[in-house]
């Protein structure tokens, strides 16, 4: 009994800080229908400035409080809806999840930037000490000893969960017995009746993002005298918040209270009962996330949503031929460089084609199919981790690691069979961290903690890829393959219909389709894609670990997926390289001007803020490279036909004929009348009034 | 035994009652009209049907077999089509694509067998049906309202449905669209399709229908044929706040008083489009 009460306090109190942090992010997504991602980043990152400004600068607890749970959390949270966040919920989760994990990766750029680790200060040590350490009952220990069960309550503790009660029941306040809360609740429902009515949403939003700016300030304050001032643990903390607001089903305050303090204790208990079993001491790392995997399966059905956003301009898909012929100036191009490249670069190159594999899988699920995956790499270490175990480094090693991670992608996508969207994406991220703590770590079954697995190159009947050069020609090829198949599957009647399934789940389900299912299989299809990836890296490096699979290292993949173009190959080729590249830019400092910045968080900072940029058009930057060649191709065909007037019909010319082209037009704009299906056409018709013009 | 019958629906959205003990019937090869001010439940009543949405009370059957709590798709592939008053357009694609979809959803595995000519002519058969095939190239999202509702039939048309359940398929259509769309729905019904329709326009519903069902705060408050509808004081009451029963009601001073076209349902003041008795 005394092992209860002296975890149940410890638990009451980190539940308290869960249900404040959850509370913020239940407040926003119910008034604002964004689910913030990155609400544990804010905290984290308002968490170093309160440790900046009463460490390092002196200031006095108090006044630190205030100004940043009252001066810079509001203007922040002001900030990110006026800029950043408004409009978002009306928009697809896909666009919404992606630019919140940008601000997620960014906030952690930012913050690695401006407080590196590197830098030591004497008199600014990185800790920052607990609350109301004179609370104590004369024993010359802090604290208070609860009378009968020997256990001690200090006055942080006591001042949390007391922040916890307050917080819960001013929230209630606020939304049941306010105008603005009412407001508030009006906003999501239906903002321009809202408007109608002489209320201003946009204000309601806002207020929403204050408060829940601050609430993340006072969650992070209050936790990081207990978890030290780390980057990830405090804003990985929010996965725990997103548990609890996932038992509130995002949106009854009582309910998430309640999440928060029973993930909060059951965490606790755990610790204190798991020392005796290996089992639990297995799982115990991973308690929250099974947990919050466990709300997810059992949400209710999903309805499917009627009057959605309709229409995205993607990416032209290539006509076979010119698929051919890229091909093989791809496979040209590679052979050439990889003949001139030392092993440095070729490694480099391999990465590049591994990450570009996975973004591959990207392309399927997210840029035709609509559904974000915020754990792809875990399927790729999963792909690793069976061929690793495996030992059978031939094509069969290989075919075994793609259906192994296939097999787990549509275990995932089952578990959620009946839910979509927002759901499915924390229950990948839930996956992940999962796959992280237990399986990949696991001495039997995975890595081993920090430890590697030794992986021999691949060989096949007749030939073993024992040089690197060939080894990573061997991977460019298998990623034109692949790309090939993505193109072929999209021009067929499966990519119209994952578009189908993108644009109106509900259209699709009247005319008969069985979309979990489907859904199944997508997912099936692109985890067994990353996990063929996993396999080749695994080949290419000769030692494979954990630690080339954490969580994390997801977020900036599926980012610079986005920011590149998510919607098509070459995004996905120029992401591989982008996502290689990270870490070596990371490692230089940019010492032009006389200055000396290490690169370290400026990358993720970059990365953060395109992907917020990008995420409204997922056609990235690939989008920009398509539109200048088509502008190219369109002068050079002028020129050409202008001297033959003869009229070439637009049948048959069209290279990209589902999807149109890559402009601007606004999605769902049901008046505009006229469009041109391609660029093509647009040649057409200028050939056509030149002819008119000449009479 | 009709082809849908919906037996004592409720549907509940926290206090809100949308549908009130309805109970209807649509046979095969009859137009029936379900038609009712704004908020009387008849998009809820669809959602039911089709299966967006589940009853809180009451029964769904469909071909003579309960399907109250089958899904979606398994309605669909029993026979049933659907269009919506919000458009469900498949936005990226183009019109063509959004009537191919609708097919290989419809065939599976059955559609290998057609070569791409023949499946070509089908889909742009089936847009000349309903009168876009001018659009056949445009991207959906880029088409015209109405021209957009006749695609949702025209991707309803290629699964080759018993029943359509059509949701204010004229909204966005002007006069002469209007009366090719009741001869569409005429010649549809006469092939042996049933079809269910919720309409504003009473032009169109008196002159197609059948048989109407008349729904006001979730109830059925009359059933008949149009001439007796037009005449029901319940109706009239429904829709215009009075009825010719009513010593007070502005068009009881003579018969014939026409009172306007279209109900829209945007505009909270309306003049619904029932025409007394004994107007032109």
């Amino acid at each position: 009994m005394q092992t209860f009460f002296a975890f149940l306090i410890p638990g009451l109190f980190t539940g308290a800080a869960y249900s404040i942090a959850a509370s913020g992010l239940v407040l926003t997504y119910t008034t604002t229908r964004v689910f913030n991602i990155a609400h544990g980043a804010f905290g984290m990152v308002l968490s170093f400035v309160f440790w900046d400004l009463t460490v390092r600068q002196g200031m006095p607890t108090l006044l630190a409080i205030f100004l940043v749970l009252f001066v810079v959390a509001p203007l922040i949270g002001f900030i990110m809806q006026r800029l950043i966040t408004r409009g978002l919920g009306n928009a697809p989760v896909s666009v919404s999840l992606v630019v919140t994990v940008g601000l997620f990766v960014g906030l952690i750029g930012f913050a690695q930037q401006r407080w590196p680790e590197s830098r030591i200060e004497v008199d600014a040590p990185r800790f920052v000490a607990p609350f109301w350490q004179g609370f104590a009952d004369g024993d010359g220990v802090p604290g208070w000893q609860i009378p009968g069960v020997e256990t001690t309550v200090t006055g942080h503790q006591l001042i949390t969960i007391i922040c916890s009660i307050a917080v819960a029941a001013a929230l209630f306040v606020l939304l049941n017995r306010t105008r603005i809360g009412t407001a508030m609740r009006a906003s999501v429902d239906n903002p321009d009746l809202l408007r109608l009515f002489g209320g201003k949403p946009d204000n309601a939003a806002a207020l929403a993002w204050m408060i829940g700016m601050s609430l993340a300030g006072l969650a992070g304050i209050l936790l990081v005298s207990a978890l030290g001032l780390s980057y990830f643990d405090l804003t990985l903390l929010v996965i725990n918040a997103y548990a609890a607001a996932m038992v509130g089903r995002l949106k009854s305050l009582p309910m998430t209270f309640v999440g928060a303090m029973g993930v909060g204790v059951f965490e606790s208990l755990l610790v204190g009962y798991s020392t005796d079993s290996e089992l639990l001491s297995t799982i115990r790392p991973a308690i929250v996330p099974i947990f919050l995997f466990a709300v997810i399966v059992l949400a209710p059905q999903a309805q499917l949503r009627i009057g959605q956003v309709k229409g995205m301009v993607s990416a032209p898909v290539p006509s076979v031929p010119r698929m051919g012929v890229t091909a093989v100036v791809t496979l040209l191009v590679a052979a050439v460089y990889i003949a001139r490249a030392d092993d440095v670069s070729l490694l480099r190159l391999g990465t590049a084609a591994t990450y570009a594999i996975v973004m591959l899988s990207l392309v399927l699920l997210t840029g035709y199919g609509g559904h974000v995956s915020l754990g792809q790499l875990s399927f790729a270490g999963v792909g690793a981790l069976t061929y690793a175990q495996l030992g059978d480094f031939n094509l069969y090693g290989l075919l075994v690691a793609t259906l192994v991670a296939a097999g787990v992608g549509a275990l995932v996508a089952l578990s959620v069979l009946r839910l979509t969207g927002l759901y499915l994406a924390l229950a990948t991220l839930a996956f992940a961290v999962i796959m992280e703590k237990v399986v990949f770590k696991n001495d039997t079954i995975g890595f081993g903690s920090g430890g590697a697995l030794e992986v021999g190159r691949l060989s096949v009947p007749g030939y073993e890829f024992t040089s690197t050069g060939a080894y990573v020609f061997m991977m460019v090829v298998f990623f034109v393959v692949i790309a090939m198949g993505v193109l072929v599957v999209r021009r067929g009647v499966i990519g119209r219909m994952l578009i189908a399934m993108r644009d109106s789940p509900a259209a699709c389900g009247t005319l008969g389709l069985d979309m979990r299912w489907f859904r199944v299989g997508l997912f099936a299809a692109s985890a067994g894609i990353a996990g063929l990836a996993g396999a080749l890296v695994a080949g290419l490096r000769g030692l494979i670990g954990e630690a080339d699979f954490i969580f994390f290292n997801s977020l900036p993949l599926l980012l610079l997926a986005v920011a590149f173009g998510v919607t098509s190959v070459t995004g996905a080729a120029l992401g591989g390289i982008g996502l290689m590249l990270l870490p070596v830019l990371q490692a230089e400092s940019f010492t032009e001007f006389g200055l000396d910045v290490p690169l370290g968080g400026v990358m993720f900072m970059i990365i953060g803020l395109s992907a917020v940029l990008a995420a409204r058009d997922p056609n990235g930057l690939a989008n920009y490279l398509f539109r200048a060649g088509r502008w190219v191709e369109k002068r050079l065909r002028a020129r050409l036909e202008a001297g033959l007037p003869q009229l070439t019909t637009a049948d048959g010319a069209v290279d990209g004929p589902t999807d149109g082209p890559v402009d601007h037009t606004p999605a769902g704009d049901t008046h505009a009348h006229t469009h041109a299906p391609d660029g093509v056409v647009l040649v057409t018709q200028e050939v056509s009034d030149r002819v008119a013009a000449r009479g | 035994m009709s082809l849908l019958e919906v037996d004592d629906v409720v549907v509940q959205f926290g206090g809100v009652t949308a549908v009130n003990h309805a109970s209807f019937e649509a046979e095969a090869g009859r137009i029936t009209g379900l038609i009712g001010p704004n908020g009387a439940g008849k998009t809820t009543c669809f959602n039911v049907i089709s299966g967006l949405q589940r009853p809180t009370k009451g029964a769904v059957r469909f071909n003579g077999k309960a399907v109250t709590r089958a899904p979606v798709h398994r309605r669909s592939r029993m026979g049933m089509g659907r269009t919506f008053q919000r458009l469900e357009a498949f936005g990226s694609l183009s019109v063509r694509d959004n009537v191919r979809v609708a097919l290989d959803i419809h065939r599976g595995f059955r559609g290998i067998v057609r070569t791409p000519g023949q499946q070509r002519a089908e889909i742009d058969g089936l847009l000349e049906r309903v009168g876009i095939a001018s659009y056949a190239d445009d991207r959906a999202d880029s088409i015209p309202t109405g021209t957009a509702r006749l695609l949702e039939l025209a991707r309803c048309l290629a699964g080759s449905p018993k029943l359509l359940l059509l949701d204010e398929p004229s909204s966005g259509l002007d006069e002469t669209e209007t009366d090719d769309f009741g001869d569409l729905l005429k010649d549809l019904a006469a092939e042996g399709m049933g079809i269910l329709m919720v309409e504003h326009d009473m032009d169109l519903v008196m002159n197609v229908c059948d048989t109407i069902r008349v729904l006001d705060f979730g109830e059925v408050i009359a059933i008949g044929d149009p001439g007796m509808i037009r005449s029901d004081p319940k109706v009239q009451k429904a829709y215009l706040g009075y009825s010719d029963a009513d010593d007070d009601a502005p068009g009881s001073s003579g018969p014939g008083v026409t009172v306007g076209k279209h109900v829209d349902e945007a505009a909270t003041l309306v003049i619904p489009a029932l025409t007394k008795e004994g107007s032109a």
